[in-house]
């Protein structure tokens, strides 16, 4: 079952101007959402933040009701196991498979550090993975 | 077709000509005489009441700019006697010192008489309830179309700018069927009422909007009679010339220019010459019936065109065309002439983004760079990266090929651009003049 292991994640347009990320930020602390991990990507002018955060739905739809303009997209966590290798086995399943690899980014929490990849299909991609025997997270692991 | 002076309105071109002639005659005679300045400009182009016996010969009189009405600041142009001017309209003098404009009662009068009878040409009439959004006080938008809305007979409401949200209330609430004010006022008004869930279409009785004092788009009446589901009007006029004046007709095909009160040329900006027949050039004003401020061969600044073609609707006085661009809006970048207009069409034809944009200018190193920041379509956001490059891309092209220059284009989060509710200023010029 892949859909339990599609992981949620929030992205919000953001100008690329002093003070823009602070205001998400707290605009996400004052409806009580806690962020595990986040990234930036930045083209000339303006930026996408995207997070992983405990109640993505809940996030969604707050940040939607005070006017910022926010999609939810699918990514997948992959544990990275305290041994070398992990993100190569992962990364070669993937290409082996020709599923692209969008973007990723990782954070470390109380089980460990853990990878987040967005990649162009994300169906097949964790379908790859687990028969490849491999662990991914679902999104109560968090 | 209803008219307000149908006999008027429906004139062959020669009656029309026949009365511009005779009311220019006898508006120099009354200059001549009584115009201190007027008599002095008069003899250095050595040129005499008498000289003027065809509608031709008015090129041969002196032209006049917003200059001559600064310098003669207040009242040195006017040739009313003081008693009977009824009221002042006095402009904001961002651009320089203020310019006034007085006003008899006859003055007063012709100026309702033009906006009722446009009013009219697009079906409005004594049932219809009008909201003046307009600015009330020293600018003549808002008392002007007040005036023109009650001698109309229909019920004003003089909601004046600001407060949206009560202005909206009572839209609902007064059954208001139309509205006037700035284009970009009301697609602000639009995007409060989404807010506040209310949809124009199905919960007002809106049903025509009279938008001008701003530079805008068919881009944008199609935006905005789209989502509103009513008639966006196109309104003509300048404080100097009394006001808000003209609109288009139900067949939004130009304005329709009253010649018994207004003498328009088209002539080229750096000639003054007259241009051909339906050629694009600068606007030159003649008030046919002005009594306190005469305004002759006023260079207004304004581009446009205009045609005497007979409108569908009947009537057949002369119809302007949109104005394109104003002589002074006219930013120049690396020597090209660039129309804040035609960046708004550009983006205009362009899904992803809105029509929410600045323009800023600026010196990089001895070069001017130009950027373009344009509100991103909240329906094409995406959490791709490469595609949103790829929209900003694309406005960039779609720019540099229609004016000419490169632009950096900056797509903005929507909402995140200044809205104005007066005349929108759009451009940032920071360039270090040296």
């Amino acid at each position: 079952m892949p859909q339990r292991h599609v992981i949620k994640q929030i992205s919000v347009f953001v100008n690329n101007e002093p003070g823009r990320l602070a205001k998400i930020a707290r605009m996400l602390s004052e409806e009580g959402i806690d962020i595990c991990a986040f990234n930036i990507a930045e083209a000339s002018g303006f930026g996408v933040f995207r997070a992983i955060v405990r109640e993505p739905d809940k996030a969604y739809q707050r940040l939607k009701e005070r006017g910022v303009i926010v999609k939810e997209t699918e990514v997948i966590a992959i544990p990275m196991q305290d041994r070398p290798g992990g993100l190569f086995e992962a990364a070669a399943v993937l290409g082996e498979e020709g599923i692209n690899i969008e973007y990723g980014y990782a954070y470390s929490g109380k089980a460990g550090a853990t990878f987040f990849i967005r990649v162009d299909d994300t169906d097949s991609a964790i379908k790859a993975l687990l028969d490849r025997g491999m662990v991914l997270m679902q999104e109560g692991d968090l | 077709m209803d008219c307000w002076n149908k006999k008027i309105e429906t004139l062959g071109r020669e009656d029309i000509e026949r009365m511009q002639l005779s009311s220019l005659k006898e508006l120099v005679a009354k200059l001549y005489e009584r115009s201190p300045c007027y008599h002095a400009r008069m003899r250095d182009s050595g040129i005499l009441p008498g000289d003027i016996r065809s509608l031709d010969d008015v090129r041969r009189l002196p032209t006049m700019t917003k200059t001559d009405l600064r310098d003669n600041y207040p009242d040195r142009l006017f040739i009313a006697e003081p008693e009977d001017i009824i009221r002042y309209h006095v402009s904001s003098g961002t651009t320089g010192k203020p310019t006034v404009v007085g006003y008899t009662r006859n003055d007063i009068e012709n100026w309702s008489e033009s906006l009722a009878r446009s009013f009219s040409s697009f079906g409005l009439g004594k049932r219809d309830v009008i909201q003046v959004s307009n600015g009330y006080g020293l600018f003549s938008g808002g008392l002007g179309m007040h005036y023109g809305a009650e001698k109309l007979g229909a019920a004003v409401v003089p909601a004046s700018t600001g407060g949206t949200k009560k202005q909206i209330d009572l839209i609902k609430d007064l059954s208001v069927t139309a509205i006037a004010c700035t284009p970009s006022y009301l697609v602000h008004m639009a995007e409060v009422a989404e807010g506040m869930g209310l949809d124009f279409r199905n919960d007002t009785r809106m049903r025509a909007a009279i938008l001008g004092a701003e530079p805008w788009s068919e881009n944008m009446r199609s935006h905005i009679e789209g989502k509103m589901g009513i008639k966006a009007q196109n309104c003509y006029g300048a404080s100097e010339l009394s006001g808000p004046l003209f609109t288009e007709c139900t067949e939004q095909d130009g304005i329709h220019i009253w010649g018994d009160l207004c003498l328009v040329e088209v002539v080229d900006p750096e000639t003054g010459e007259h241009v051909g027949d339906g050629e694009r050039g600068e606007l030159v004003f003649t008030m046919l019936r002005r009594e306190a401020l005469p305004i002759i061969r006023y260079r207004i600044g304004d581009l446009s065109e205009i045609t005497w073609e007979k409108c569908s609707c009947g009537r057949t006085h002369p119809r302007l065309q949109r104005v394109t661009g104003r002589v002074d809006d006219m930013i120049i970048i690396r020597g090209i002439n660039v129309f804040p207009s035609q960046v708004e069409h550009v983006l205009g034809e362009i899904d992803e983004v809105t029509q929410q944009y600045m323009i800023i200018v600026e010196s990089r190193g001895v070069m001017d760079n130009m950027a373009v920041q344009v509100e991103l379509d909240p329906k094409a956001f995406t959490d791709d990266i490469l595609a949103l490059r790829a929209i900003s891309s694309k406005v960039a092209k779609a720019l540099q090929e229609v004016l000419n220059v490169k632009v950096d284009v900056q797509l903005m989060e929507p909402g995140s651009l200044p809205r104005f509710e007066g005349k929108a200023k759009r451009v940032m010029d920071k360039r270090v003049m040296m």
